[in-house]
C-alpha cells in the first residue's frame, strides 16, 4: 500500500490549459471544449534552450513547473519521475528517416534530445536539480506505472517527488501504427506526510481482482482519457477538482487496476 | 539498508552465452568487439555483436514480440537456468507478487528503421507486417519478458540512457521495502540500430578502434550490445542464491548538459556517495570500482575525477567496456553481473586495450586483471541527460 499527499498539480492538453482553467471544467461546472492549447513556452526554459526542444520535452516541463509553483515546493530538492508511453515521436521519425538513407546524418542535438529521459534533464537543468530522477514507460499504462514508482519513492525513501506523464502524438506515418487523439500532459507534487498545503491524502493499492476501469462523466474528456496514455489519469484529477472523497480505479500493468482511494484536506 | 539477494543472474553479450563464457573472456582477457559489419553501416569502428540474432525468432507462443531486442532478451533468459529459477520463486510466491522492471535505451526501433526502408513510394505508409507495440515500443520488451516467466506483478520499463538498467535495482527494492511484491526480475536489454550507431556518431563519440578506457589515446566508445538479468529476493526468503547481494545503491542528476557530463565529476560523485550512504559503508570497504569507463574523453576524466574525490587514489577501479563494448541501456545488468563474478570468483579485471594509463588521472585505473578476495564492489553507470547511478554488490554468505 502506499499513502501520499498532493500539494500541487500541472496539466496541459486540448481544453485544459492549467490547472485553475482546468479545475472547474473538470469539476463539471463548466462544459469540456477541446479547443486547441496555445503554442508550449514554458518559462523555465530560456529562449535559446527551448529553441533546442521539441513538443513533447516543452510539454514535460510546462506541467512540471506549473505543478512545483502550485505546490510552492522547492523545485531541486524534489526527485523526478517521467512517465510516458514513447519518448519523443517526432524525434523517433526523423531520425528514423535519417538512417533509412545510404549516408545517414543524424543531428546532434536531435540524437541527445531522442532518449527518453531528455525531459528529464532539461528538468533537472532548469530547476539545478541533482536530486534522483527516474525516465519509464508503461505503455498504454504509462500513468499508473509512474504513480506506483513516484508512490514507493515518497513511501520507500519518505522523499518528496514530482510526478510527470506526458505523451504527444506521433507524425505520420507512425501515427497510424500508434493513435493518439491529442497531447496531455499531467504533473503531481507528492509529500510523505501532510502539510498545510496538502491538497489531498492519496492511497494507492494493486487491485487483486479484475475491475471496471473509473470513466469521466463527460464524453468528449472520456475520448481524451482514453486517446492519450497519460491522460489515464483525468478520473484522479476530477475527484481533486471537486474536492470530493473517492474511489478510483486506474488502469494498471497486466490489465490490472489500481485502487486510489482519494480524501480532499 | 535491508540487503536484496541476487538468488540467480545472467548475462549475454558479446563475450558470448551465459555467465561462464562471460567469465572465460574475462579471466583469458579475450575482448568481444569486432570491426562493424552490423547491416551495412558505413561507419569505421568496431562493435560488441551478439551472435546468432539473426539466426532465431522469439518463442511461437509470443510470435508478436519478435524482434533482436527480444530475441536477444530470451536468449539472456535461456541461460543459467535463470527461467527455471525464477518459475521456482514463481511458485514459491505467486506471479502477481514478483516485479519485473528492465531498462532499455532504444527497445525495438530497429524494426522501425526497417520499416522505413521499406515505405510505400506512394503514401509513405510503413508495410502491413510492422508491428509497433510489441517491439519499437519502449516497454515491448519488458512486456516480453514478464510474459515469457509468466509473472503478474508489478512492472516498468526505464530508460534513461545508459544508467536504465542500473536503476532498475533501486525501482526494484523499493518495491519489495514497501511490500507491494515479494521478489523482482531485473535487468535490461539493448540491441544494435542505425539509430544509436550513426547517433553516436554525430556527436564523435565513436571510436575508429576497440575502445581504450582510461588510455591517453583514447579515442570514443565502441557500442555493444547486451541482455542480462538478476532474481532479488529478501536473503532469509532464497536459498540456496548466488552469495552476491545488493548492499546499496545511490541516484543523481547532473543538472549540467544533455549529452556531457560534469567536467569534474560532481553528479558521478554524488551518486557514488549516497550508494556508499545508504550502504552504510566507508569508502575503504570498495575492493574494487567497475567504472562507467567509456572511453569518451569527457566520461573517462570526469569519473576519474569523481572517485578520486570519493575514495581517494587507493581504490582499484577499471572498466569492462574493452571486453563488451558499451551496451548503452543494458550496460547497468552487464556490468552488475561482472561485479558479481568478480565477487563470487576473486577477480579484478584491468582495462583490455588500454596501453597507458590518462598521466593526468589520479585513481588507481588497473591496466591488467588481478586475482585476490573481493568482497565488495561499487559499479558506476551514467548516462545522457545527466542520470547517474552506482550500485554496491558484496559477498553475502
Amino acid at each position: 500500500m502506499i499513502e501520499l499527499w498532493i500539494e500541487g498539480v500541472g496539466i496541459y492538453a486540448p481544453g485544459l490549459v492549467g490547472w485553475a482553467q482546468a479545475a472547474p471544467v473538470l469539476a463539471g461546472q463548466q462544459p469540456y471544449a477541446p479547443v486547441e492549447p496555445p503554442k508550449l513556452a514554458p518559462a523555465l526554459l530560456p529562449a535559446d534552450v527551448r529553441r533546442r526542444t521539441t513538443e513533447h520535452i516543452r510539454l514535460a516541463v510546462e506541467v512540471a513547473g506549473e505543478a512545483v509553483q502550485h505546490a510552492q515546493a522547492d523545485a531541486a530538492a524534489l526527485w523526478s519521475v517521467f512517465a510516458t508511453s514513447e519518448s519523443d515521436g517526432a524525434i523517433s521519425h526523423n531520425i528514423c528517416e535519417e538512417v533509412a538513407k545510404t549516408a545517414p546524418e543524424v543531428s546532434p542535438t536531435r540524437f541527445h534530445n531522442s532518449v527518453t529521459n531528455a525531459p528529464a534533464g532539461y528538468w533537472c537543468m532548469a530547476v539545478q536539480s541533482q536530486a534522483p530522477s527516474t525516465s519509464l514507460s508503461g505503455f498504454d499504462v504509462s500513468f499508473g506505472a509512474g504513480l506506483i514508482e513516484a508512490g514507493v519513492q515518497v513511501c520507500a525513501e519518505q522523499s518528496s517527488v514530482l510526478l510527470v506523464a506526458h505523451d504527444a502524438p506521433f507524425p505520420e506515418p507512425l501515427h497510424r501504427v500508434r493513435p493518439m487523439s491529442a497531447l496531455f500532459g499531467v504533473a503531481l507534487v507528492l509529500m510523505p506526510a501532510r502539510s498545510a498545503r496538502s491538497l489531498a491524502r492519496l492511497v494507492v493499492s494493486i487491485e487483486p481482482t479484475l475491475h471496471a476501469l473509473s470513466r469521466m462523466p463527460d464524453a468528449g474528456l472520456d475520448g481524451l482519457r482514453t486517446g492519450n496514455p497519460a491522460a489515464r489519469c483525468l478520473p484522479l484529477l476530477v475527484a481533486l477538482a471537486r474536492r470530493e472523497t473517492a474511489e478510483l480505479f486506474l488502469p494498471y500493468v497486466h490489465s490490472q487496476a489500481l485502487r486510489v482511494n482519494v480524501q480532499p484536506v | 539498508m535491508t540487503p536484496l539477494v541476487l538468488t540467480t543472474f545472467t548475462a549475454v553479450n558479446a563475450l558470448g552465452r551465459g555467465t561462464a563464457a562471460v567469465l572465460e573472456a574475462l579471466t583469458a582477457a579475450r575482448s568481444g568487439l569486432r570491426p562493424c559489419t552490423f547491416e551495412q553501416v558505413s561507419l569505421e569502428t568496431w562493435v560488441g555483436e551478439v551472435a546468432g540474432l539473426d539466426d532465431r525468432n522469439v518463442c511461437e507462443r509470443l510470435a508478436e514480440f519478435d524482434c533482436r531486442n527480444n530475441r536477444l532478451a530470451e536468449l539472456a533468459l535461456e541461460q543459467d537456468g535463470f527461467a527455471a529459477r525464477v518459475a521456482q520463486a514463481r511458485e514459491k510466491y505467486g506471479p502477481r507478487r514478483i516485479a519485473v522492471i528492465l531498462g532499455t535505451s532504444t527497445s525495438g526501433i530497429l524494426e522501425t528503421e526497417h520499416a522505413y526502408q521499406q515505405r510505400d513510394a506512394q503514401t509513405g505508409a510503413l508495410p502491413a507486417s510492422y508491428r509497433f507495440a510489441t517491439t519499437h515500443n519502449l516497454y515491448a520488451s519488458t512486456d516480453f519478458v514478464r510474459r515469457y516467466l509468466e509473472l503478474e506483478g508489478p512492472a516498468a520499463m526505464i530508460s534513461t540512457a545508459c544508467s536504465s538498467s542500473a536503476k532498475v535495482f533501486a525501482s526494484a527494492w523499493r518495491l519489495i521495502e514497501q511490500g507491494l511484491c515479494d521478489a523482482a526480475v531485473v535487468g535490461g536489454v539493448d540491441s544494435l540500430c542505425r539509430n544509436t550507431l550513426y547517433g553516436f556518431a554525430s556527436l564523435d563519440l565513436v571510436g575508429r578502434e576497440p575502445c581504450r578506457p582510461c588510455d591517453a589515446q583514447r579515442g570514443g566508445i565502441s557500442i555493444g550490445e547486451a541482455a542480462g538479468f538478476a532474481l532479488l529476493e529478501r536473503p532469509e526468503q532464497a536459498a540456496p542464491h548466488s552469495g552476491v547481494a545488493l548492499l546499496g545503491y545511490g541516484e543523481s542528476s547532473d543538472a549540467y548538459h544533455m549529452s556531457t557530463p560534469h567536467p569534474e565529476g560532481v553528479g558521478a560523485a554524488l551518486a557514488m556517495q549516497r550508494a556508499l550512504d545508504r550502504a552504510a559503508l566507508a569508502p575503504a570497504t570498495i575492493d574494487y570500482i567497475n567504472m562507467h569507463g567509456t572511453a569518451s574523453q569527457v566520461n573517462d576524466s570526469m569519473e576519474d575525477r569523481a572517485i578520486t574525490s570519493v575514495f581517494g587514489t587507493h581504490t582499484p577501479c577499471s572498466s569492462t567496456k574493452g571486453w563488451t563494448g558499451h551496451a548503452l541501456g543494458a550496460a547497468g545488468i552487464t556490468e552488475a553481473v561482472i561485479a558479481a563474478l568478480c565477487i563470487q570468483n576473486g577477480i579484478r579485471p584491468g582495462c583490455l586495450n588500454t596501453r597507458s594509463i590518462d598521466s593526468s588521472f589520479t585513481s588507481q585505473v588497473l591496466l591488467t586483471n588481478q586475482s585476490g578476495p573481493v568482497q565488495r564492489v561499487l559499479s558506476n553507470s551514467f548516462g545522457f541527460g545527466g542520470s547517474n547511478c552506482s550500485l554496491i554488490f558484496g559477498a553475502y554468505p
